[in-house]
């Protein structure tokens, strides 16, 4: 297997193929440019059919995934257990009828689906599939990834806005007001992994962690859980679904879309789901590394092996949990994850310190940051938690009580909050 | 357990001792009261401590061919007792009858319905308007005059076709 | 510099995944406070009670499946009690302990789906109510096992039930009787202790037990405010004297508390269920009032027309909603001369823009779910 190492038949490296391919190119001599170009070509092509196709596979697997957890079975008749349901939800929504409203802004309306899809799509620029399969490697690959994450906003409310419906527009308001939240909570998360890195390059981050063969997981789990839940809210997946929250305004902010309008909607929803998930994968959880199974395994198998399981996580929340209320996550945000992330920042920020002043040695450095950020964060967040209010014994929940007496009163007024 | 039931000729005599006069009619299951003196009737009903009757069960308007009524049942939970008190219109064409809503707040809704379907007014009610039926529909369904009765003012039926001694003709062919 | 917001309108429905039915709820927002909540009704009115008055009394059974769709067998109860006050028929003790059992299933099944669709409305994506209905379905398959039909049953009858149970009935009743208890434990683990739920529902929609009496509130609302109301203690009807039950009461009146009460309740028909199998007791389940004539074939069967005395009844029974009351007018002819459906659902909104007002829109869905309506109760 060492002996294939390089060669463009390395199929554990497709970018090995491509090098191949324009090594080749090069070879009869053409410009530069057109070898970047073609390039940059092969990648985002290669991305938008993973992705396409990922999103198609998991509209099966989402539905059946949450089907078997609410004990039904889902999709199972369109082609063999279902698995053509995708092509025929695809179908349906190409060829159903995309309408405009009269009201609405003719061309922000038709702007929306595009200004969603763009950012999600985008930010698989920047990450590592597998050593030599980063369309992009730059060196400010984290900030790239909060940048373009943040064009969701406004594109969010633009296709509220431009809808002219009551409902659309109370699911912008909420979704920005949310968004611009989690937004700070997420970049402070990601201080962790940069700190530690001392770079914001992606690559960097992978091999720093091939490097000391221990994932960003286990010395960040606060970070990790803070990252995961501002993922959810900035993908609008349940259970932080409140601009599209079905049950109290339709559809939120896509209630007007129709047709392959609407298909874009819910294709940008999972591609966000996936870039979240490979940027919780490459920064936290070791990227295309496995302790070594890269080399006997794909990278990009190791790798979407762990998207998916990642991924799974979010599906399983959704079949789970049901959803807060906007005020409640407005404050979850600011009084709860805002404040935990800054003291997450400063405790990381003295750990790198104290380990590179002294100059100790990585494996006890690592395992003492490891507990020391796993006894102090479970600490904090208990007592926070308790600081604010919760986990007291107003928030258990209590039976009622049984009386045989009829006519009796047992009201107690609730305390005021 | 039962829920004592007063009757109205109980209900009756209650209120005679309190309020003179206000009773107009008393008969075993209701007892019918005049309209201006309704409100100080409930009130007395609701408040006094061996009737306690805060629970409004049900307002019902009833078309009595040649007048109205509103039927209160009434029932009180910490005593466990329940009665029935009428209030009639004067005649059919001034439907008007005072509104209880400051007796009890759950008339609101159901005075709404009496108006909506029956045609009785309700004085005093701070927003009766059609409930079931949109603004503008005209005349009242429930009356027993309104145009879909079949031969006019003819309330129910008096033999049910099919009925042994009753020969069968087809529905609706008066 | 104050910034200039003015308050505007949102309609909550007629077509809705959440309002339950076609019911619309104008709300008039500041922001997402809500200053306004109006109500309108009527989407459903199929003028029942002016149809009543055309058919004979047998002939309305059907009408009173078709109020509260979700909890027909309560239905029918009240109607057929009404009438039997009316005509003061006597009713034989199997049919009494049927309707017991009947009724008890039937509140088990009714509040499945009322705390499932709790736990939707608050954005459990249909988890619970996909879990919820595995048991309706057992109960719905022992109703069409005694009389045909899942949801429009269609079982009383004036002076008893239709039909008597077949022999298989008893055994599969038992065997459901033995699942229950574990599921509802599961329920209660994974709902009531959930702190997302406990975060969406406490505190929200409080009714104080004055303003529950005063708005007329009954059923779980009503319990759920503190107040220890039941009709099946309080004026037995049935068989519910001679069975043992707790009323289920909450402690605050809020959301929480009304699905707590909820749950409860289903423990205490399991309750009443138990002992009723075991003490229901042989006979007639019919008090043979007047037969139908039976025509040679090709001949019209007359209907039985019952004509009862000229007067008026009041009957009342504790729906799963609340307290449903008939209040039938008899003029001596074979059909009902005023046939009035006092509606839990109904009455119970009443207080809806009380709760609403100074909540916010989320809220606002959570409270309505909290109600329980049956939009065929409100508008009949």
């Amino acid at each position: 297997m060492f002996l294939l190492k390089g060669e463009w038949y390395d199929l554990r490296d497709l970018g090995n193929t491509v090098g191949g391919l324009l090594d080749d190119l090069r070879d009869i001599g053409a410009p530069d440019w057109t070898i970047y170009v073609t390039s940059s070509l092969i990648g985002a092509v290669g991305i938008l059919l993973w992705t396409v196709l990922s999103c198609l596979a998991f509209i099966w697997i989402e539905r059946r995934v949450v089907a078997l957890m609410q004990n039904r079975k889902g999709p199972n008749r369109v082609g063999p257990a279902g698995l053509l349901q995708p092509v025929a939800d695809a179908l349906k929504l190409l060829l159903k009828e995309a309408v405009t409203p009269r009201s609405a802004d003719r061309v922000i309306f038709w702007a929306g689906p595009v200004l969603i899809f763009i950012p999600a799509l985008v930010v698989f620029a920047v990450i590592p599939f597998a050593p030599k399969m980063t369309l992009a490697d730059l060196n400010v690959g984290v900030l790239f990834l909060i940048a373009i994450a943040g064009i969701n906003t406004p594109a969010v409310f633009l296709a509220g806005w431009a809808s002219n419906n009551k409902y659309s527009m109370l699911g912008a308001m909420r979704t920005i007001a949310m968004l611009i939240s989690y937004e700070i909570v997420q970049v402070l998360a990601l201080l962790g992994p940069v700190l530690f890195v001392s770079s914001m390059r992606m690559g960097d981050v992978v091999a720093w962690q091939d490097h000391f063969n221990t994932w960003i997981f286990f010395i960040q789990p606060v970070g990790l859980l803070a990252f995961i839940i501002a993922g959810a809210v900035e993908t609008n997946r349940s259970p932080m679904d409140i601009s599209e929250a079905e049950s109290e305004i339709v559809a939120g902010y896509h209630t007007e879309y129709g047709g392959i309008k609407f298909g874009f909607f819910y294709q940008a929803e999972y591609l966000a789901g996936f870039a979240i998930a490979a940027s919780i994968v490459t920064l936290y959880m070791g990227g295309y590394t496995l302790w070594g199974l890269e080399d006997y395994v794909p990278a990009w198998l190791i790798f979407l092996g762990k998207l998916y399981t990642v991924f799974f996580v979010y599906i399983w929340t959704r079949g789970t949990l049901p959803r807060l209320r906007i005020d409640q996550l407005m404050a979850f945000a600011w009084k709860f994850l805002l404040p935990l992330m800054l003291i997450n920042a400063l405790v990381v920020g003295a750990e790198v310190l104290i380990w590179r002043e002294n100059d100790i040695d990585a494996t006890p450095a690592l395992l003492a940051i490891g507990a020391v950020n796993l006894v102090f964060g479970a600490i904090l967040v208990a007592g926070w938690a308790r600081f604010l209010g919760h986990g007291t014994g107003k928030q258990r929940g209590q039976r009622a009580i049984l009386t045989q007496e009829v006519g009796a009163v047992h009201f107690t007024p609730e305390p005021a909050p | 357990m039962r829920t004592k039931v007063l009757t109205g000729l109980d209900i009756a005599h209650k209120i005679e001792q309190k309020l003179a006069g206000a009773v107009e009619e008393a008969l075993p299951e209701f007892a019918m009261i005049k309209a201006d003196r309704l409100i100080e009737t409930l009130m007395y009903l609701r408040d006094d401590e061996e009737l306690n009757f805060k629970f409004l069960s049900s307002l019902t308007g009833v078309d009595r061919l040649e007048w109205f009524e509103v039927a209160y049942h009434l029932e009180s939970f910490k005593l466990n007792q329940s009665t029935c008190v009428k209030v009639r219109t004067f005649d059919r064409e001034t439907p008007l009858v005072p509104s209880v809503v400051t007796v009890w707040q759950g008339a609101h809704l159901q005075e709404r319905e009496a108006y909506d379907l029956m045609g009785i007014y309700f004085d005093g009610h701070p927003d009766l308007r059609r409930l079931f039926l949109w603004d503008g529909f005209e005349g009242f369904p429930l009356r027993k005059d309104y145009l879909g009765m079949p031969g006019g003012l003819m309330p129910g039926l008096e033999r049910f076709p099919g009925e042994p001694g009753v020969e069968l003709s087809g529905r609706g062919t008066e | 510099m104050t910034i200039k917001s003015e308050p505007f309108v949102v309609n909550i429905g007629p077509q809705h995944p959440s309002t339950h039915g076609v019911f619309r709820l104008r709300l008039t927002l500041d922001g997402e406070k809500i200053i306004d909540a109006d109500m309108v009704m009527g989407y459903l009115h199929r003028s029942m009670e002016k149809l009543a008055e055309e058919r004979t009394y047998t002939q309305n059974i059907p009408f009173t499946d078709r109020t509260d769709y979700l909890a027909a067998m309560t239905g029918n109860l009240a109607y057929v009690m009404a009438v039997e006050k009316l005509m003061r028929v006597e009713v034989p003790e199997r049919a009494l302990w049927l309707r017991t059992i009947m009724a008890e299933l039937q509140r088990i099944a009714s509040h499945a789906m009322a705390v499932g669709i709790f736990a939707n409305d608050c954005g459990a994506w249909q988890t619970p109510v996909m879990h919820m209905f595995r048991d309706r379905e057992k109960i719905l398959d022992l109703f069409e096992m005694a009389c045909g039909a899942r949801l429009t049953l269609n079982y009383m009858r004036i002076g008893g039930v239709s039909k008597d149970i077949p022999p298989e009935w008893m055994p599969q009743a038992r065997k459901l009787l033995k699942d229950l208890p574990k599921r509802f434990e599961e329920y209660e683990d994974l709902l009531l202790n959930n702190e997302i739920i406990i975060a969406r529902s406490r505190g929200i929609g409080t009714l104080t037990p004055e303003q529950a009496t005063s708005y007329s509130v009954s059923g779980p609302m009503l319990r759920a405010s503190g107040v220890a109301w039941d009709v099946r203690k309080a004026d037995p009807y049935g068989a519910y004297d001679k069975v043992d039950f707790d009323i289920a009461v909450g402690r605050h009146g809020d959301v929480y508390d009304r699905f707590v009460v909820r749950v409860a309740e289903m423990r205490q028909s399991l309750r009443i269920l138990e002992q009723a199998l075991d003490m229901i007791p042989e006979g007639p389940v019919h008090a043979r009032l007047g037969t139908a004539t039976v025509q040679p074939w090709g001949q019209p069967v007359a209907p039985l027309a019952y004509r009862p005395p000229v007067g008026e009844a009041y009957a009342r029974i504790e729906s799963p909603r609340g307290e449903l009351g008939y209040y039938i007018v008899s003029d001596g002819s074979p059909a009902p001369f005023r046939f009035h459906i006092r509606s839990p659902s109904f009455i119970n909104l009443s207080p809806l823009k009380l709760m609403s007002v100074g909540m916010t829109v989320a809220d606002a869905i959570v409270i309505l779910g909290s109600v329980d309506i049956v939009v065929g109760e409100v508008d009949r």
